[in-house]
């Protein structure tokens, strides 16, 4: 979860958080460079003394300022891109979970054994125990085992909503009448929270998302216990 | 990193007719199969229930509830 003046990314759980922390890094690099390089032009650009009159053209710097820019975009779209199939790649998923947005609680439904299905609403303030956080914890925690394929279906009831674990590195919108599918993947267990991302109304903010990564034996006890 | 994979854990397979984000025709045309196999099988023909699985792993309850009750009604907006 996010902390305190935090500045990056929250820790990663997923393959695909990694590789999204290893684009923004690779990205922020090119970025810093250029800045500090242009920075460094314009300062000593400003602060010299030099006169040059006869100046019409320069053939060689044009060329390198034309063709080294493009190089720059190429390094930055070419990883963008293979992120973004990448996160649209579907893998074969061991269980399906369907979660719904409500005006203003999240629902969820396991089908592929028993009929599992529950709401989970934000834990009132007042009601919280020690060690828990305020206004992201729910009553009903989604449970999902780690080190397994999970494919998340996303829909709304009412109007839009949007569902998403940023340290799994997905967010999906959820829209009523349409399925969207998301890959989750966790490599670790773990405690992992989200926040309603589509403006929907007067609870917004009050509709978290807890996820309880755990052993896929302790999934399946949980499961038979329902 | 390998995935742990368990038999107790099996839910409807990706379906290449529905390679996009967007899965809402997969459980349609599921739920829609379903029933023209036992439409046309009959109720107890086994090979039937896969559809029936897909379409319960794949559609929210409610639409399910929703489907049902058109059918019921002769409202259902496909011809079965």
């Amino acid at each position: 979860m996010a902390t305190w003046a935090q500045i990056g990314f929250q820790n990663s759980a997923s393959p695909l958080m990694e590789q999204l922390i290893f684009f923004h890094d690779h990205a922020l690099l090119i970025l810093i460079l250029i800045t500090t390089l242009v920075g460094y032009f314009m300062l000593s650009l400003v602060t010299n003394k030099f006169v040059n009159r006869y100046l019409l053209d320069g053939q060689m710097i044009e060329i390198i300022w034309t063709v080294l820019p493009a190089v720059i975009l190429i390094i930055l779209a070419l990883p963008s891109l293979r992120l973004l199939y990448l996160i649209d790649e579907t893998t074969e998923p061991s269980i399906t979970l369907k979660t719904v947005g409500h005006q203003w609680y999240w629902s969820y439904e396991y089908s592929d054994f028993k009929d599992i299905e529950f709401d989970s609403y934000m834990m009132p303030s007042n009601d919280l125990e020690k060690g828990q956080f305020r206004l992201l914890e729910v009553d009903n925690r989604v449970i999902l085992p780690y080190l397994t394929q999970v494919r998340l279906l996303v829909t709304a009831g009412d109007v839009i909503h949007s569902w998403t674990i940023p340290s799994l590195g997905i967010k999906a919108d959820a829209v009523p009448g349409r399925l969207n599918q998301l890959n989750v993947f966790f490599n670790r267990p773990g405690v992992f929270y989200g926040q309603c991302s589509e403006i929907c109304g007067a609870n917004h903010s009050f509709m978290p998302i807890t996820v309880e990564a755990v052993n896929p034996a302790d999934f399946l006890s949980w499961v038979k216990s329902f | 990193m390998s995935a742990i994979v368990t038999e107790e854990l099996v839910t409807a397979p990706v379906d290449p007719r529905f390679p996009n984000q967007n899965q809402t025709r997969y459980c349609w045309q599921s739920y829609v199969d379903f029933h023209r196999c036992q439409k046309i099988k009959g109720e107890d023909f086994a090979p039937c229930e896969y559809f029936q699985k897909v379409y319960k792993s794949v559609c929210p309850n409610s639409w399910i509830e929703k489907w049902d009750s058109q059918r019921e009604a002769g409202t259902f907006p496909k011809k079965i």
